[in-house]
């Protein structure tokens, strides 16, 4: 007898049958655990519509399993043998098949789909949830416009079951842009049937109930504490999922959410610090994904538009005086992809995110301090989130700690979550501590936004250059155009610029963690970084 | 009696007002701004100010006081951005969670700080004297979320003993229909006796933590209070007529030094039900504390403001309850009052 099994039956017999010990289920509840899947985060939806107003990434979670899209994509395996979409398939969701011409792309709907009422899917349905994905505003509005889906004039009706979308211009991110999460097929009667003057697209129906046909229905839902799934049967639009029931639990501690993983009573587990991920894994007891975050970067960023981060030198001085190694070790732990030590700082493919060639040289970040013009240093802020801390606190020390050898005094600022997106917008930040990631995985798309001088939000360092529009301008229009050459120079364009200003230091790419059982299999890294619950099987 | 409820509910009204006023002003001084928070990460400005407009943000805080005292008067504490609900709902659903949790954890520490104080008074400097010092110490100084990691650590992730702190339920049962939102209560109603001992033990080891908490000041308390009556004259005057020992401290010393412990126990018990946040954290109880802090992180406005306001009404119904109990326990309050 094992020591923890004599202390279990001790321990059981002295507490008499008031306490009985937790582990044992009856035959029907061993059963229903094995059609169950229990996995736990942090923190659970608001609203599970994505078209509703501040709906967060939880809430996109539902969005993604319980509506279907036309298309979605298909997979690949990565070289740890993780499983991922594959950014350039698209495979039929509930539209059977499409043809794409220059000017439109026309689908063909499934006949057999239906809500989870039962009532059939036609084109109506289709047209009026896009119509209402680009009115709404938000959000969605904003997602559906990076692909060029703007009015409403552009989705076309043409019988029951096909539908067509009209191009207004060329562009490459139309098609990837209709699967993503947003493009959701929304029971148009139903919530019709709910909306009123003041919500004319029945946004307060869906924030608490589902109005789609997707693989899931949500049988319970207690905000802050639990969602519960159950399978929808009638799916037509994929494979029917293995898994008949999902639970999904809050777990605020992240100490619990991993001792749940560790003691078998959890599926799968997500959002541990990264310490944590790091130990699971070498343990070895659970088995532990890590998938690169598509397009997704921390970095420092220099705010370019007030001195004295204005200064090129002045940034590239701090681009070598980052103490990158550390970074890596002490606060990722190993579980990240380093953007430094490349060979030089000029694009040596056409992947993003991809290494420069800055590395940690005190010696010639002083020399560059000295030509900057602040041969006696400066003082300054150094901003993060506290919604991150967990790794923008040590990072921020790390980097307080490096600058000051080179003479910068920083003060670190921790700004709280609620407030960090109203200081970005603003603009002033001198140097702040930050990360940026785009579903849409390509190159153009996210220079346009964090590096474009059209000044989005993502542009937190408020950087303009002529030259810089000029190439990402160009790559756009060039991947639009299928302009391979044209594509590749302006790439690279934008990308050596990037480098030699450094208005943003790259510092690394996180990672996606995810902890799981072992007799879990099918989980999928999806670029929106949620679970995807169909491909999820327990053996 | 009735007089005195009423009399004393009239006192609770403008005490009241204030907390409306205070804590919609204190929350307005927050320094986040909501629109931005819930506009989402791709928000432009544009977007802000629409979610402003939305929410009602965008005027004077005069006017939004107004629609606030409106909503207030017909019921509906507001909605709640975070959870996506109405805060009077929120609140509806997780204040017996909070409220069933508090109160066995006082209950418990009731039961062992009680005699252990007493024991302590009737023989100061003795063995038992010193374990009610050590406890007290102990429980005072280690914080609720520590000792409620360190319960899970052993009883859960090493032992195995405890169930998982997945909250109010294991993930087989759904919630009883609710009647009174005390799962215990609930279940028995329901007549699921599975479901009692299923939302016992979910309950036992946040139960245990609140419980070395709160032991401390109940069994200080206690103890102090029992001392002083034990050394008063009438306590001498009963010994020295030859009553039993027992007779002398049940009768005559406790009835008598109990006034100041149930002062001790009202204030312990509000202060539990706001300060177990840590607690609900740990155990992931959808507890009314933890709500309030998700909401304050969000600056979502509506349910920190319904926090307080609950909090502040509980607090005037307890103290009335404790008045109304020291008119039981001593009869010198009723006739005086």
């Amino acid at each position: 007898m094992k020591r923890r099994d004599f202390l279990k039956s001790v321990t059981a017999v002295a507490a008499g049958t008031a306490l009985p010990a937790p582990a044992i289920w009856s035959p029907a509840k061993a059963q229903s655990r094995q059609e169950t899947l229990l996995f736990v985060t942090e923190s659970g939806p608001n609203n599970f519509d994505i078209h509703g107003v501040g709906t967060n990434r939880p809430g996109y979670e539902v969005s993604w399993n319980c509506y279907d899209r036309l298309m979605s994509h298909g997979k690949k395996t990565l070289a740890d043998g993780t499983e991922s979409y594959d950014r350039d398939t698209f495979t039929p969701e509930l539209a059977e098949e499409w043809t794409a011409s220059d000017k439109s792309i026309t689908f063909k709907l499934r006949k057999n789909a239906t809500f989870h009422d039962g009532t059939a899917i036609t084109a109506k349905d289709v047209k009026w949830s896009f119509d209402r994905a680009v009115t709404v505003g938000g959000f969605p509005t904003f997602q559906m416009k990076a692909g060029s889906l703007e009015k409403p004039e552009q989705f076309v009706v043409v019988d029951d079951h096909t539908f067509r979308v009209d191009f207004i211009r060329k562009d490459n991110l139309t098609i990837p842009d209709l699967a993503v999460i947003v493009p959701g097929i929304y029971h148009a009667q139903l919530i019709q049937k709910h909306a009123n003057e003041k919500d004319p697209w029945g946004l307060e129906y869906t924030k608490n109930n589902i109005a789609g046909g997707g693989a899931y229905k949500v049988a319970r839902w207690q905000p802050g504490s639990e969602v519960v799934y159950e399978r929808n049967d009638a799916w037509k639009s994929g494979p029917l999922p293995k898994v008949r029931r999902i639970v999904w639990r809050i777990v605020p501690s992240s100490g619990n959410r991993r001792a749940l993983i560790e003691r078998g009573d959890a599926d799968i587990s997500f959002d541990l610090p990264n310490k944590d991920f790091a130990e699971l894994r070498q343990i070895g007891k659970v088995r532990v994904a890590s998938t690169p975050i598509g397009n997704g970067i921390w970095y420092l960023g220099l705010n370019c538009k007030n001195p004295p981060f204005n200064n090129v030198k002045l940034r590239q001085a701090i681009a070598y005086a980052i103490p990158y190694q550390k970074i890596m070790d002490a606060v990722m732990f190993g579980l990240a992809n380093p953007m430094y030590g490349g060979k030089t700082n000029t694009a040596s493919n056409l992947t993003w995110p991809q290494q420069h060639g800055y590395n940690t040289d005190i010696a010639k970040a002083k020399q560059l301090m000295a030509e900057a013009g602040f041969p006696n240093g400066l003082e300054t802020t150094l901003s993060f989130d506290l919604g991150f801390g967990v790794i923008g606190e040590p990072l921020c020390v790390l980097v307080q700690e490096s600058l000051n050898q080179i003479g910068i005094k920083t003060t670190i600022n921790k700004i709280p979550g609620a407030n960090w997106r109203n200081e970005l917008l603003k603009k002033e930040l001198p140097m702040i501590v930050n990360t940026f990631s785009g579903w849409l995985d390509y190159p153009e798309y996210f220079f346009f936004w964090s590096y474009h001088g059209q000044n989005a939000v993502f542009n937190t360092m408020s950087y303009q250059d002529k030259a810089m529009d000029a190439y990402i301008d160009a790559a756009r229009t060039a991947a639009a155009e299928n302009d391979s050459a044209a594509y590749d120079k302006n790439v690279r364009g934008f990308v050596n610029k990037a480098f030699a200003e450094v208005p943003r230091i790259p510092l690394f790419q996180p990672y996606l963690n995810v902890a799981m059982q072992k007799n879990i299999s099918g989980y999928r890294y999806w670029f929106h970084r949620q679970l995807d619950y169909r491909s999820l099987a327990k053996a | 009696m009735l007089r005195m409820i009423l009399q004393r509910l009239m006192i609770a009204v403008p005490s009241l007002i204030g907390v409306v006023i205070v804590t919609f002003l204190l929350t307005r001084a927050l320094p986040g701004d909501t629109a931005a928070y819930f506009a989402g990460p791709a928000a432009t400005q544009e977007a802000i100010d629409q979610i402003r407009v939305k929410l009602g943000l965008d005027k004077p805080l005069i006017v939004q006081f107004g629609r606030y005292v409106q909503d207030l008067a017909r019921g509906e504490l507001g909605m709640s951005l975070t959870t996506g609900q109405p805060v009077a709902t929120d609140i509806r659903t997780r204040l017996p969670a909070s409220a069933e949790l508090t109160l066995l954890g006082l209950i418990v520490s009731m039961v062992i700080a009680v005699p252990l104080g007493i024991f302590a008074a009737t023989r100061p400097g003795s063995m038992v004297d010193h374990l009610c010092r050590v406890i007290a110490t102990a429980g005072v100084s280690l914080p609720v979320f520590f000792t409620g990691l360190i319960l899970v650590y052993v009883f859960y992730y090493l032992l195995g003993l405890a169930p998982a702190p997945l909250g109010r339920l294991d993930i087989f049962f759904s919630p009883p229909p609710q009647v009174t939102g005390f799962f215990l209560i609930d279940s028995l109603i329901a007549g699921d006796g599975d479901m009692f001992l299923a939302s016992l033990k979910q309950l036992i080891l946040p139960v245990l933590t609140l419980a070395i908490f709160s032991i401390a000041p109940i069994a200080r308390m206690t103890r102090a209070s029992m001392l002083a009556v034990l050394a008063s004259d009438f306590i001498r005057t009963a010994r020295a007529s030859g009553l039993s020992p027992k007779t002398v401290i049940v009768t005559y010393a406790f009835r008598n030094a109990m006034l100041p412990v149930i002062t001790t126990l009202g204030m312990v018990f509000s202060f539990l039900l706001g300060a177990n946040v840590l607690v609900e954290k740990v155990f992931a109880w959808p507890g009314i504390g933890s709500y309030a802090v998700e909401a304050l992180v969000a600056s979502d406005f509506a349910p920190v403001q319904g926090f307080v306001l609950t909090m502040a009404v509980m607090y005037v119904v307890l103290n009335l309850l404790i008045d109304i109990l020291y008119g039981v326990v001593d009869p010198r309050v009723r006739i005086e009052a």
